[in-house]
This record gives C-alpha cells, structure tokens and sequence, in this order.
C-alpha cells in the first residue's frame, strides 16, 4: 500500500541517515519538489535513506551536457529524468508540419546522447497521455498528431531501455491508465505551480521509483507462497470435495481463481518461486493438482508443498529454510484476514498484500501492487523451480547418510570452470545483483562493467556451476580477481555463492581453483575482504576459516600464503 | 455554514497537514505567522480543504488571498 504524501513528507523529514545510502539525482522540466519529497520519504520507508539531488527547475539539458555541472559533480547511483508530457505538448506545438512526424524519435536521440555522458543508472518516467482533440480520432491515423507521438515516444522508450542494462522506465502511463487522468493531473495546481503531478497521484510515482532503486540494490520478491482454500480455489477442499470447489471458464467466481492461476504461472514463468502453505492433509491438498481438469497450476510449478496441520508461521519458516531465501523476498497470499496478521506480525519483513473480500477483485488488486518489480530478467529464470524441487529432495536425502562425506560422495558433484563469455554475461550481472547472503564484498554489476571486467588485464575472472545427480543448479559461484601485479598479490574483488550449494565443499573447490591460477601465474598471496550488510553476516568468518590469517591492524581483511597452501579434499570434479 | 464553523475546520486542516496542533488562526493570520506554512504546504493545504468541504477553488483564487479571512469568505461562497 502506498502511503498519502503527508505521511511521506514527515518520514522524509525524520529520514533515517543510518539506513543503505542511495544517491539519487532527479531532474525535471516541471516542478518536481513534492516529487523529491515524496521519494525521501518512500525510500525511508523501504528501508533505504535516499540521498537526493534535485536539479533547479528545468534545467534537464543544462545539467547533463555540463560536464561541471552539480548533477556531474553530486556523482549519484541514479538519475531520474522526469520530462513532463505538458513540456513536450508545447515544444510539440512548435514544430514545423515536417518536424512533427520526428517528434519522439528527436527525444530518444537526446537522450541516447545524454546516456553516454552519465555514469549512473537512468530511470526515464514515459509519458501519460494526453489527448489534445486536434484531430479527434484521426489522431490514430496520423503522425502529425500529438496523441500518435505521444504513444510513440512510449513505445521507443521501451525498445531504447530494452538495449541497456542500467536504464528503467518508470512506467507513470500505467499508472495514469489506472487511476485515470483526473487523478494524476490537477490543472488549478498545476496553473498555479507549475506540478504536473497532483497531490495524492505523487506518492505512487514516487513509490514505482523507488520499486526500481530497491530492484537494482538487490531488494526485490523472489517467491510466492499460496494459501489454497478460497485463495487458488473457491470453496473448501476438505468440506467440498474435488467436484465442488469452484475453478474454470465460464461464468461465475471459479473463473477469477481460474485467472488467477494463469498470472502466477505467468510469474513462475518469470522465475518466481511458487510455494503452497495450506491447512488441510496433504494428500487432499494435493488433490485438485493432480486431478481437476481445471487447475491451471501443477504440483510440478511448486517449488516446496507445505499442506498440514502446523501454524502457517511453521510452515512458512520451514519454506524458508529449504528455500534459503530472506523472508523479505517472500510474498503470502492468503485469503484469510486472521492468518494474514499472524504472518505479518510474526515473520519480520515478509509482504503480505490485503487480498480485497471479494475474489473477483484478487486480480486487479495484485496487479496494482507492483510486487515484483525486477531489475533484470534472463531466459534461465523459468527453470529455477525445478533446481528448488531438486534441492528439497537432496535434503531428505542426506538425512540418510551418517557421515557427511559419504553424503557429499553420493552426490557425484561435476563444476565447469569458465571465464564470463558472453553467453553468461546476463546470468553473472544478475547473480551480483541478487545474491546477499554468501557474498563478500557485495558489489553489484551491471551486463556492461561484466563484460569490461572479463577483458580487462587487470581481472581475471571465473563462474562456476554445479552439477548432481539430482540435477543442474545452474551457475552458482563468480569470482572476480584483481591483480595487483607490484605486490604479486591477487585480491578477490568479488566471491559470492548462491545458497542453494552450501555445505557441498563448494568454497573448498572454489579455493583450490583460484590458488591454481595464482600458482601458475606467479601470484605470492591472495587477500580476502569481508564488507558487513545487513544480510552477509553468514561469511563473516568465510575466510579465516578457508585458512587465511587476518592482516594486522586491519579488521576484515585476510590474507592466504600461496606456496603453503594444501590443497583442500573435495568431492566435486570439474568438467 | 457560519464563517466561524468553516474557520474551526480549516483550522483542523491546517494543523493536520502541517502536522502542528498548536496552530490557531484567525482572519488576519498570514503565510507569514505560521513556519509550515510555505509554498509547497499552502498546495497540500488547497487540496486538503477540496477534499474535505467537496470544493473546487479556481486557480486564480488559490493565488489571490491575502489571509486567512479572504480564504474562508472564499469557501463560504462556494459552500453557499
């Protein structure tokens, strides 16, 4: 839910300075200082202290192509270019009959210039339409009207972000589909203040960019878990029976579960992770799965299945545990108000959205709440259900085994070892942005800085993946070296490991590889950093216990003797 | 309405959204008495007072008082 302005504005007045720093620079043809308030005030609330610049009025040109300027010199993680649809009506109406037709591709080509001269991340705001009439619905037909280079502009934002990694758009046209251009633009303020946005459509504007910041430093959804009863289905399983619950095409309420369904597998397509958390047998949960011809979803979409008798609490903080994930990239949908609360004061940082009464409004609802905004999107996330499955069943598995190398043995783990080709650019990016428990020093990469660290001389530069005879987890572990050739030292930039691996001797594998490397090349120490968030404390003793000795005088930082280094057992054979 | 029950509600007004409970204005008070009140507050307090007495100011009334009592002499026309 997003907060009104007021309760915004006084969290961006009690900002708290502790929090992750964000810099933000925002940069208006408009006026954008309840734009810039309201921003503060939403990234306090999502846990991030927004460090912000805001250009003087109008001044978006100035302020890119100075290379003086304040915007250059404030250096900020992100930069917000809001240029107001009023703005470029006008500069619209100015034009020629022959410049008209070029009217949005003239504001791509500025700001394909203006991206190669920032250094930061760019959210771009799109443009809500507006209609001026000039050529009624003809408007359609004619690329001298402005409603045709209105869409236009939208539509090029799209195909210019999709070309970079680091540019978003800030999709204020929806928004504005949504609640209606009455909402958003107030014209008596707007006369009187030159604010395009009006006063109660300014805190979803502000929250969308945030959605994006948060995406970007690593926050963002990564599962979904399910209640079943009047929440997936209509009815009671357990009281209904399988012919009863309501589910299907057609009239009535079993079509909105029905659709329903068909947006979470369109989401577990994406590479959210779907998990159930149901009070019911397991095998009468299971039931509709196998056997209603209407279910849309399957038991093989879900990732971990939790359907008995235990708090949801339990079973939510048993998904967590199989799935390893942070509660706060967890999201709960449950239909039951009473269980939502539970949830929501008892798991720290979970989203639990107030699923409106009725059924039919589910959808429509959830669509609105932009949960899952992500930063990035890679053909490989769709599989990701299947490593989860996998990995739920290696851990009844090693319940089996009394020893934990006989266990280790069994699995007959296989690694490739590569450089980042280009194949896997998108896949390392991602991994830096999303991975916070087993990594180091937590720097976040984009596709670009990937691929200028693999062809730098001054990086050497590994991926490991891992395989069982359970299956593929995938790349699971990046490596970035940087050699510092004067002290014959190699420092590791970046080392971070997904989860899903842990306790395979996969740190192990991962050492003796770049030991190997430092060997061959001449290379006397290797030195290890660890940089504290608030979700890495898990590596806290990463290195010390890899065998490294601390460096005196300096908290965090290690330091491994390559030529007195043994080389660590491992179960796990490279490919 | 009575000029002064619309006085006591903007007054409500005033001290919810410049979040300042001690605020009391009469129809002499000005931008100038009241330290919240900027230009940026005087824009949420135009759309709070729409809100809550169902009104619509013109934009060349929202610039155009000189004090609270001309803004409520505004509101009482609207409301008549």
């Amino acid at each position: 839910m997003v907060s009104d302005f007021k309760t915004l504005k006084k969290a961006a007045k009690n900002a708290d300075t502790t929090l992750p720093k964000v810099k933000i620079a925002l940069l208006g043809d408009t006026a954008t200082q309840f734009l810039a308030t309201a921003i503060k005030g939403a990234a306090q609330q999502n846990g991030f202290y927004a460090d912000l610049f805001e250009a003087e009025f109008n001044q978006v040109e100035q302020q890119i192509f100075d290379p003086e300027s304040d915007l250059h010199k404030f250096q900020p993680q992100f930069t917000v270019i809001f240029q107001s649809t009023h703005k470029y009506l006008t500069s619209f109406e100015s034009m020629s009959s022959c410049d008209k037709p070029n009217a949005a591709q003239k504001r791509i080509d500025f700001l394909k210039e203006a991206k190669g001269l920032l250094n930061s991340k760019l959210i771009i705001c799109n443009y809500p339409e507006i209609d001026d009439g000039v050529f009624g619905q003809y408007g359609n037909k004619t690329a001298q009207s402005f409603i045709y280079q209105n869409r236009k502009i939208n539509y090029l934002l799209m195909e210019f972000a999709e070309q970079y990694s680091d540019v978003f758009i800030c999709d204020l046209s929806s928004l504005q589909n949504k609640f209606g251009r009455d909402f958003c633009f107030d014209s008596s303020v707007y006369t009187s203040t030159e604010m395009v946005l009006s006063v109660d459509f300014v805190p979803y504007v502000s929250q969308r960019i945030v959605d994006i910041t948060a995406a970007v430093l690593g926050k963002f959804k990564k599962c979904l878990i399910m209640d079943l009863d009047n929440t997936l289905w209509g009815g009671v399983i357990g009281d209904d029976g399988i012919e009863n619950i309501k589910l299907g095409h057609g009239l009535g309420i079993g079509k909105a579960f029905t659709e329903l369904q068909l947006w979470i597998k369109q989401l577990k397509e994406r590479g959210i992770i779907l998990a159930v958390c149901s009070k019911n047998n397991e095998e009468t949960a299971k039931e509709p799965f196998v056997k209603h011809p209407e279910m849309v979803l399957k038991l093989s979409d879900i990732a971990v299945f939790t359907a008995n008798w235990d708090t949801k609490v339990e079973n939510i903080m048993n998904i967590q545990q199989i799935l390893n994930i942070a509660f706060d990239s967890m999201v709960f949908i449950d239909d039951n108000p009473f269980e939502r609360n539970i949830v929501r004061e008892n798991i720290n940082g979970i989203s639990v959205p107030e699923l409106p009464e009725d059924p039919a409004d589910y959808l429509e609802f959830l669509y609105s709440e932009n949960l899952f905004e992500t930063a990035s999107f890679s053909s490989g996330d769709k599989d990701r259900t299947k490593q989860y499955q996998v990995e739920a069943e290696r851990i009844t598995e090693r319940k089996k085994f009394a020893d934990e190398g006989g266990f280790l043995k069994s699995l007959n783990m296989v690694s490739e070892v590569q450089g980042f080709t280009k194949f896997l650019t998108p896949r390392i990016a991602q991994l830096t942005q999303r991975s916070n428990q087993f990594n180091l020093r937590t720097i976040r990469y984009t596709e670009e800085d990937i691929a200028r660290l693999e062809n730098s001389d001054n990086h050497k530069c590994f991926s490991f993946t891992l395989e069982d005879r359970f299956g593929d987890n995938g790349m699971i572990c990046v490596i970035v070296l940087e050699k510092r050739n004067e002290l014959k030292d190699l420092f590791i930039d970046t080392w971070l490991m997904s989860c899903r691996v842990l306790k395979r001797g996969m740190e192990n594998f991962t050492l003796n590889t770049i030991v190997n490397y430092a060997k061959s090349t001449g290379f006397k120490t290797i030195t290890g950093e660890y940089i504290p968030t608030l979700k890495n404390s898990m590596v806290k003793d990463h290195y010390p216990k890899l065998g490294f000795a601390p460096v005196e005088g300096k908290e965090n930082l290690w330091v491994l003797d390559v030529d007195s280094y043994q080389e660590k057992q491992v179960f796990i054979k490279e490919k | 309405m009575e000029k002064s029950e619309i006085l006591s509600q903007v007054t409500e007004i005033f001290r919810d959204v410049l979040d300042n409970e001690e605020i009391v204005l009469a129809d002499t008070t000005t931008a100038n008495d009241i330290e919240e009140w900027d230009s940026l507050s005087h824009i949420q307090l135009i759309v709070a007072i729409e809100k809550d007495f169902k009104i619509k100011f013109t934009s060349a009334e929202i610039l155009s008082w000189k004090n609270v009592g001309e803004m409520i002499d505004n509101i009482s026309k609207k409301l008549a």
